[in-house]
């Protein structure tokens, strides 16, 4: 465990001991484009073979399925805002961000829910309104405190720098529920054990995509090598800003963040709580050393109590 | 101070995932605590040769750390997989050291326990050995018990404290004192309900000493964690916390009070271990409500955005570039 095992900016797969570890891998989730399709969700629940969440009317916009659940490992996010509740200046961002269509060909109908017959209004004059939507995911992050925290070991730091549980080892203490900042990590009722995104980690071993990205539309969900997303991640909000898309900014790309970065990141078109996001997470284990050192001196305390208590009278 | 309490979410649903603990785990932090503390009046009333005092602690200490082993596995979503905490020992993981300190304690605790029970064995054959080694086998375990048990108390505080849960992790730098007083003060309870007048002296100045490290701890908790202090005061948590003090100081005064009463001494060692019990369970609620509530998630980390954004403009006299285009630094 080197010095900064903790906190701070990272490797995690060579501090977790490998040596020779591939690349790491992750997602650049870019909300600019997604479009609210789902396919994420159903695809991993394909793959993954997760139960389902029951049948919900949750009464949140299209969002029926809530949140991150120990049965969604990706979650679509569904925000609807009127142009006074927006974050940034006036621009329309879903029409900035239909402008990335490769060169020579014209931007797609990708079936967006509308109330017209489909296609009649597409070059309608936009409404004061907007529809944000978001593929959330487990963030596989550099200090993982569900890893840190998990007693049996079941959680471990893949070659890949993701972070996966083993649900032969699990055995449902709960422990790394509570522990991730992002609200991620869940138990599963009827079974007891924790479980959460593997970022596919029987695919990419395999060198295959994610289910969620292979399966995503409009590239949304871009997976690969995190270095090399992290600079496509940056031209591409560069490219949004240049286009007057001012609210566009990055979430979780940074190494110096709270976690020490997150394999997934994102780009956002609001405050991150708009989307549920923690605004500043930090691991809870960086304060780990800290609280080790106070539970010590009260337990000294505890013993010179004692002894106080049994020496110090006459009765 | 409190800050401003508007702020956006999803849908007004949690950030962070609540607990998914039991009341199980609350329990468990009064019967870990009340072994620790028993565990340390045994040892105490051993040395100073108050035998009502040692017998009780041993005793209770096993009964607590039975009761304590039954909390934990039931809690576990697959029981029949508890031993799976003894693959690995971790130090990042508060769950798993307490796992080891409390399977070494209860060894320890056990054969003490065990060894009070020496002097109804036949003094021949083999229950004869064991009569007369079981005896100083249960001092050491007495002793090594003892040793043991401020770890016992006080790593529970780390458990809750190590985690996303806010108000349990603002809570850690004091967190130590409200577990390690209670304990203490529950092991006094025992001493006052267990042990004649003429011996309880000891337990009495413990119940003092006890409450108060946990009423200066959960005084703190409860006042200088600004609005994550809140959940401490609400709802059931905040009567539970509230009740916890008015029994702590009832059982003091009562110890002192009615230190020539049989029953009032006892009494008022009842009326702390209640206290100690409406404690634990006062912050285990305090800690899940604040996880419910994304309030607690995201004001305290705008808060803590905007003095980081405050700072920078202060040191570089001007407001930094990167600002508004990069959430989270
Ligand atoms: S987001 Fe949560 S569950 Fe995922 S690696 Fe980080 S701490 Fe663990
Ligand atoms: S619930 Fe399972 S994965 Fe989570 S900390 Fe406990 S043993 Fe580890």
């Amino acid at each position: 465990m080197g010095s900064n095992s903790l906190y701070g900016p990272l490797d995690p797969a060579p501090d977790a001991g490998y040596t020779d570890a591939p690349p790491r891998m992750g997602f650049f989730t870019d909300t600019s484009v997604c479009i609210g399709c789902k396919a994420c969700e159903v695809a991993c629940k394909e793959w993954n073979l997760i139960p389902d969440d029951g049948f919900n009317l949750l009464g949140t916009s299209y969002d029926n399925t809530g949140g991150l659940t120990a049965n969604s490992w990706r979650h679509v996010a569904f925000i609807e805002q009127p142009a006074a509740n927006r974050g940034g200046g006036t621009v329309d961002a879903l029409a900035a961000a239909a402008t990335i269509a490769p060169p020579g060909r014209q931007p797609e109908f990708l079936g967006m829910p509308m109330s017209d017959l489909p296609g009649r209004t597409i070059d309608a004059p936009r409404s004061d309104f907007r529809w944000l939507m978001m593929s959330n995911v487990c963030k596989h992050c550099t200090h993982a405190a569900c890893l840190d925290v998990c007693p049996t070991g079941s959680l471990f730091r893949t070659e890949f720098g993701t972070v996966v549980v083993q649900e032969d080892i699990c055995n449902g203490c709960g422990y790394c529920i509570p522990a991730c900042p992002y609200g991620v990590i869940d138990q599963r009722k009827d079974d007891g054990r924790a479980w959460k995104c593997t970022l596919c980690y029987d695919r990419i071993g395999d060198g295959l995509m994610p289910a969620c990205a292979t399966a995503c539309p409009t590239q949304s969900i871009q997976y690969g090598e995190l270095d090399e997303l992290r600079s496509r991640a940056r031209h591409r909000v560069e490219a949004l800003q240049e286009q007057g898309v001012t609210e566009a900014r990055l979430y979780g790309h940074d190494p110096d963040d709270g976690v020490g970065g997150d394999g997934a990141f994102f780009l956002l078109l609001d405050e991150p709580e708009v989307y549920g996001l923690p605004p500043d997470p930090v691991v809870t284990t960086r304060d780990l050393p800290a609280m080790w050192k106070r539970a010590g001196v009260a337990g000294l305390a505890m013993a010179a109590a004692v002894v106080v208590s049994f020496l110090g009278g006459r009765s | 101070m409190v800050p401003p309490a508007d702020f956006r979410s999803y849908y007004g649903r949690p950030v962070v995932k609540a607990p998914v603990w039991h009341h199980d785990i609350a329990a468990y932090l009064f019967t870990g605590g009340l072994a620790a503390g028993s565990a340390l009046l045994a040892a105490g009333g051993d040395a100073t040769g108050r035998p009502a005092l040692r017998r009780a602690g041993r005793v209770t200490a096993l009964g607590a750390l039975a009761a304590s082993t039954y909390f934990l596995i039931h809690d576990l979503g697959r029981p029949a997989r508890f031993h799976h905490m003894l693959r690995v020992a971790k130090p990042t993981s508060p769950m798993s050291m307490g796992t080891w300190i409390l399977s070494a304690f209860g060894a320890a605790a056990g054969v003490s326990a065990v060894a009070e029970a020496a002097p109804l064995l036949p003094g021949r054959g083999p229950l004869g050995l064991a009569r007369t080694v079981l005896p100083p086998l249960g001092t050491a375990g007495q002793y090594g018990a003892a040793v043991l048990a401020p770890a016992l108390a006080t790593y529970t505080a780390v458990l809750l404290a190590d985690t996303a849960t806010p108000s349990w992790h603002a809570a850690y730098p004091e967190l130590p004192w409200v577990f390690a007083g209670s304990a203490l003060a529950s092991g006094a309870g025992v001493g006052l309900l267990a042990a004649p007048c003429a011996q309880a002296g000891p337990a009495r100045r413990l119940a003092t000493l006890g409450a108060a490290l946990e009423l200066y701890g959960a005084h703190r908790v409860e006042t200088t964690k600004g609005l994550l202090s809140e959940p401490y005061t609400q709802g059931r948590a905040g009567r539970l916390l509230r009740a916890g003090r008015a029994l702590t100081a009832a059982g003091v005064a009562g110890a002192y009070l009615g230190r020539r009463s049989r029953v009032i001494s006892g009494l008022s060692g009842l009326s702390l271990l209640t206290a100690s019990l409406c404690t634990r369970f006062g912050i285990f609620d305090g800690g899940v409500a604040s996880a419910k509530d994304p309030r607690y998630t995201v004001v305290p980390q705008r808060a803590r955005l905007a003095a980081r954004s405050q700072a920078s403009t202060d040191v570089s006299g001007e407001k930094t570039e990167e600002g508004p285009a990069i959430a989270g630094q």
